[in-house]
């Protein structure tokens, strides 16, 4: 059995300027496929990813953000988002997607998907991964 | 060993430099290439910042990047290392994972 | 390429495909299946409308695992194993049933 390698991926690109939150969100989707421990970081511009209300219409490209809602069905349960950025921004977490999943471990409960963490919190968590991804 | 960062934007134009600073843990190595480098420079608008940064973290510097960009040795701020190539590979294996901010 | 029906024509794309997703109907849909030589029977249906539902609701269509963990919890455990879905397409559940719901083809998955 292969040993269970802990995998972060960092986002902090805005989502529609470029195609950097897309990618990262394919390659997300398509790495769950190797059940390793994935969590999903999203810091400075990133945190725009996760906007609530996104409707992307009047630009004519696909709007993705109702897909970070599916993350849950692929395990992806660990979504860090740093404190300072948001509040860069003018943001707070009321103002994102209300991203949950279900506990199978505690009678299928619903929990939060976003950990609103700060800077000093995420630096923990970088520093405990083994293999890092930037978008 | 904790995490190697790498950056290799200019701290003029990106904030690259800021988010590393701002995340990285004590005892991490930060190793600057490509235009980052001028980062490392003494009397810039960020050289505080890479002077503080020198008191918490193993910076290093690609030399060759800073011989490309015509950035004399004697001006990069006290502390940092000057890596080769060989040197950057190095760092790369020690360290238990390496982050490189966009 | 493209598929016809009724004497008209929807484009796809070189695996058969819909390249418009809205060109989709039921319609269509058997007679893509019949194209490969397949009847769709309503354990067919319970999958391709699943399908459609979640591709409106997150913009993807499932991996395979997710859609078989998916079926299994909304349409009983019988249902939610790979053999009852490659039994159903065998060409492999995400791509052939994403096919007949005109869903594009999923990224890295069989």
């Amino acid at each position: 059995m292969p040993q269970i390698k802990k995998f972060l991926y960092v986002n902090r690109k805005a989502p529609h300027g470029s195609i950097y939150a897309l990618e990262s969100l394919e390659v997300v989707l398509v790495g769950a496929a190797f059940d390793q421990d994935v969590s999903l970081a999203f810091i400075d511009d990133g945190v725009y990813q996760l906007m609530l209300n996104q409707n992307t219409n009047g630009i004519g490209v696909k709007n993705f953000s109702p897909t970070y809602r599916a993350l849950s069905d692929y395990d992806i349960n660990q979504i860090y988002v740093e404190k300072e950025s948001l509040e860069l921004r003018g943001l707070k977490q009321e103002d994102l997607l209300p991203l949950t999943w279900e506990d199978e471990d505690e009678d299928w409960a619903e929990k939060d998907s976003i950990q609103v963490v700060s800077s000093e919190e995420l630096g923990d968590i970088i520093d405990k991964q083994d293999i890092i991804f930037n978008f | 060993m904790s995490v190697l960062h790498i950056i290799n934007k200019s701290p003029f134009e990106k904030n690259s430099l800021d988010t590393c600073l701002r995340l990285a843990k004590k005892g991490s190595a930060i190793l600057l290439i490509e235009d980052a480098i001028y980062a490392a420079q003494k009397n810039t608008a960020v050289a505080d910042k890479i002077i503080a940064a020198v008191a918490r973290h193993s910076v290093f510097a690609l030399a060759p990047d800073l011989d490309a960009r015509g950035i004399d040795e004697s001006t990069v701020v006290d502390g940092i290392s000057l890596v080769d190539y060989e040197g950057f590979v190095r760092l790369a294996t020690e360290y238990h994972a390496v982050q490189s901010w966009l | 390429m493209s598929i016809e029906l009724d004497g008209k024509s929807y484009e796809t794309d070189e695996e058969g495909y819909l390249v418009n997703m809205g060109d989709w109907n039921d319609a269509l849909a058997s007679a893509m299946a019949r194209e490969d030589g397949a009847e769709l029977d309503s354990n067919h249906w319970e999958v391709i409308n699943f399908l459609r539902d979640y591709y409106e609701e997150y913009q993807i269509a499932p991996a395979v695992r997710v859609l078989t963990k998916a079926i299994g919890k909304r349409m009983g455990k019988e249902k939610g194993t790979s053999k009852y879905l490659y039994e159903l397409f065998p060409y492999g559940p995400a791509k052939q049933a994403c096919k007949y719901a005109g869903l594009p083809k999923p990224t890295g998955c069989v």
